[in-house]
């Protein structure tokens, strides 16, 4: 596989991508590029959420349970009389600490400085602000508040009038009303470009992937790359004419930077004939690497002062 | 072009050179080795801030971020347009971007954001929602004479509002005794805090689904206030029929005024939104829609906080003050406690508010 024939496998991926990429511009006029999070990473986020938000609190309840249960063993009092003090109490606790978790879970998470829920950042996704304004807690307020009538409220009043239908009840066209208004919001995101649901639309945000890359080793300063740096196997300093030079684009350069970091050594092997059929030497074998490395810096090295000119060169073709 | 190396600035987290630098053959790739100390120093301080708030970072770190942040920036801009190295761009743009979430992220916590909002924010943002408060108030009384007048003329009507469950002594025909138990106190305070929780939890979610639904340009909204208050207009009018109108006026209002009010907030609020996406003015619509979703957001944290006094109201003083005088007395003084609050109180905004004011 060469360099080049790995760019169009790349490229339509690269398409794929860049219907998600938003460009960010920074108060200091820098443009960043950032990525929507896409669909399923957020439905998968939001089950993980209430998975643990439902399971905490049943764990809650049970535990409440079993501490009323001793209150009423030790009171002598029958479960079904009317509540003592007691157990009021904790019927108090439990309501009130229901409603704190259910929006407290989100509110306290995203306006934290991750702007994530534990979902969100299992998924790698966080929430931010449209443009380049600064993510208040009244955005973040607003969009957990929508999210009941989004999902929440329709599917409660679904599965209660399923049950009702299942009772025998006649629930007339209620089902389809609220099933409509269910997949009304639950198509939202597939609307709209930014893929925001409602939330995000009244509150100003949007769904973005969060980045977070480790800065690798400088190339030039390793092997045949470096200032004085000959083949660590053959001791030969390889050198380019400009003519071999300009073969090639920034675009087959940062896939050759790639395939050198990924260093696999039966890849290098067919690059490194690709390389030599195109520049009109004859490919030998066993040290492919520091040939490869010294093509690399000194392909950069060209283009990167062509570009201090003014003059670049995106691939192979311009 | 040199971007001004920070850390020399300060003695901790200055971070050694790699010493290399010589043996880099590119002329991008020593600019990258010379500032690299700074970039590692800017990412350990934003990963500990994404991972524990902000009192486990050192002072001069903190002191240090905008000024390592600008610097990575910078550098990110010249690498741009002298650096063909992929991986080191990857790394800037990332690390760039998550600084700047730091930099320029919520910068209060909510404990903070919550003083503010009591301290004056709440008011603000109350009546920054004027025009939608006499809106909603007007849906709200017409709701309640429409609710009058429709019992009035067709009892059927009633129980359509009501739909009655076994036992409910208040339906039309009810003697004036009967109706009377139903304002009654209760003999003790058993059972009422968990009524109080229960209420709670209810009133808010209604109120919290008649702000959400403004989503549907504010009609949604309007017709639960409709319904809710033509529900209390048949209440009235049974009443009225046993000439206990001023009875049943006392014992709604020492919460009703509270509660009446967070319901017309929510209303107001869930109409802001609707309207301000039918009609945004100059603003493209989605803008105009997350103004007014953070205005009206602010409105119902406040709402909440109103359902809970509500709802204490209801539980306690309602049930256990009797006498029409004394109830009354509560609820005035819970409405005027409001209205001030709302409109007479103003503090000046804190610098940073973020709040913008409806135009």
């Amino acid at each position: 596989m060469s360099p080049t024939a790995a760019i169009p496998a790349r490229s339509s991926a690269l398409a794929r991508d860049n219907r998600r990429t938003r460009t960010l511009i920074t108060p200091e006029g820098l443009a960043l590029p950032i990525t929507i999070a896409s669909r399923g990473s957020r439905a998968a986020a939001l089950v993980i959420d209430v998975m643990i938000v439902v399971f905490s609190l049943v764990i809650f309840y049970l535990v409440l349970l079993w501490v009323a249960g001793g209150l009423l063993d030790s009171t002598k009092i029958s479960a079904d009389g009317p509540p003592g003090g007691a157990t009021e109490f904790l019927l108090v606790i439990f309501s009130l600490i229901g409603f704190a978790t259910w929006y407290g879970y989100f509110l306290v998470q995203e306006l934290g400085p991750r702007g994530a829920t534990l979902g969100k950042r299992m998924v790698g996704i966080r929430i931010a602000a449209r443009g380049s304004a600064r993510l208040t807690p009244e955005a973040v307020i607003a969009r957990n508040l929508l999210r009941d009538i989004e999902i929440f409220y329709p599917l409660v009043t679904l599965f209660t009038l399923l049950a009702l239908s299942n009772a025998g009840e006649d629930i007339g066209p209620l089902g389809w009303v609220m099933t409509a208004w269910f997949v009304l919001f639950l198509l939202f995101p597939f609307f709209n470009r930014d893929r925001l649901r409602a939330g995000d639309i009244v509150a100003g945000t949007w769904v973005v992937e969060r980045t977070r890359t480790a800065l690798a080793d400088a190339l030039s300063t390793k092997g045949a790359a470096a200032a004085e740096g000959a083949s660590e196997l053959t001791g030969v300093r390889y050198s380019f004419g400009d003519a071999e030079l300009a073969v090639y684009g920034e675009k087959e350069l940062q896939t050759l930077e790639r395939m050198l970091r990924d260093a696999q050594p039966e890849a290098l092997k067919a690059v490194h004939d690709t390389i030599c059929r195109k520049i009109g030497w004859q490919p030998g074998a066993g040290d492919e690497r520091a040939f490869l490395e010294a093509f690399y810096a000194q392909l950069r090295a060209r283009l990167e002062a062509d570009m201090r000119f003014g003059k670049r060169k995106a691939d192979k073709y311009s | 072009m040199k971007a001004p190396v920070i850390s020399s600035w300060f003695g901790r987290g200055q971070v050694a050179a790699p010493p290399d630098i010589e043996s880099a053959a590119l002329r991008s790739d020593r600019f990258r080795l010379e500032r690299e100390g700074d970039w590692r120093r800017l990412e350990d301080i934003v990963r500990r801030m994404e991972g524990g708030g902000l009192k486990r970072i050192a002072d001069d770190d903190l002191i240090a971020l905008p000024a390592l942040y600008r610097t990575a920036a910078s550098s990110l801009a010249v690498a741009r347009e002298t650096s063909l190295d992929a991986a080191t761009l990857a790394y800037l743009e990332a690390l760039v971007q998550r600084a700047w979430f730091q930099v320029y992220g919520p910068r209060q916590g909510f404990v903070r954001w919550l003083k503010d909002f009591l301290l004056g924010g709440w008011s603000r943002a109350v009546r920054a929602l004027w025009l939608d408060i006499c809106i909603a108030l007007f849906v709200m009384v017409a709701g309640a004479i429409v609710g009058w007048l429709l019992v009035a003329s067709d009892e059927a009507w009633f129980y359509r509002l009501f739909p009655a469950g076994a036992g409910e002594t208040r339906v039309p025909g009810a003697s004036r005794e009967e109706l009377l138990k139903t304002l009654a106190t209760e003999d003790s305070a058993m059972g009422l805090s968990a009524f109080a929780a229960q209420l709670f939890s209810n009133n808010s979610a209604v109120c919290i689904l008649a702000f959400a639904l403004g989503f549907a340009f504010g009609i949604p909204s309007l017709m639960l206030l409709v319904h809710n208050l033509a529900m209390l207009g048949a209440l009235l009018w049974l009443f009225d029929g046993q000439g206990l109108v001023v009875e049943l006026a006392a014992w709604l209002s020492v919460h009703g005024t509270t509660e009446l009010f967070g319901i017309l907030l929510s209303g107001a609020a869930g109409l802001h939104i609707g309207r301000s996406m039918a009609f945004p003015g100059n603003l493209p619509v989605l803008e105009a829609a997350a103004a007014a979703g953070r205005r009206s957001a602010v409105v119902m944290v406040g709402v909440v906080i109103m359902m809970i006094i509500a709802a204490l109201l209801e539980a306690f003083p309602r049930q256990l003050v009797d006498g029409a005088d004394s109830r009354f007395v509560i609820g005035g003084t819970m409405l005027t406690f409001w209205l001030a609050y709302f409109f007479l109180y103003r503090p000046r905004p804190s610098g940073d508010a973020t709040l913008p004011e409806a135009g």
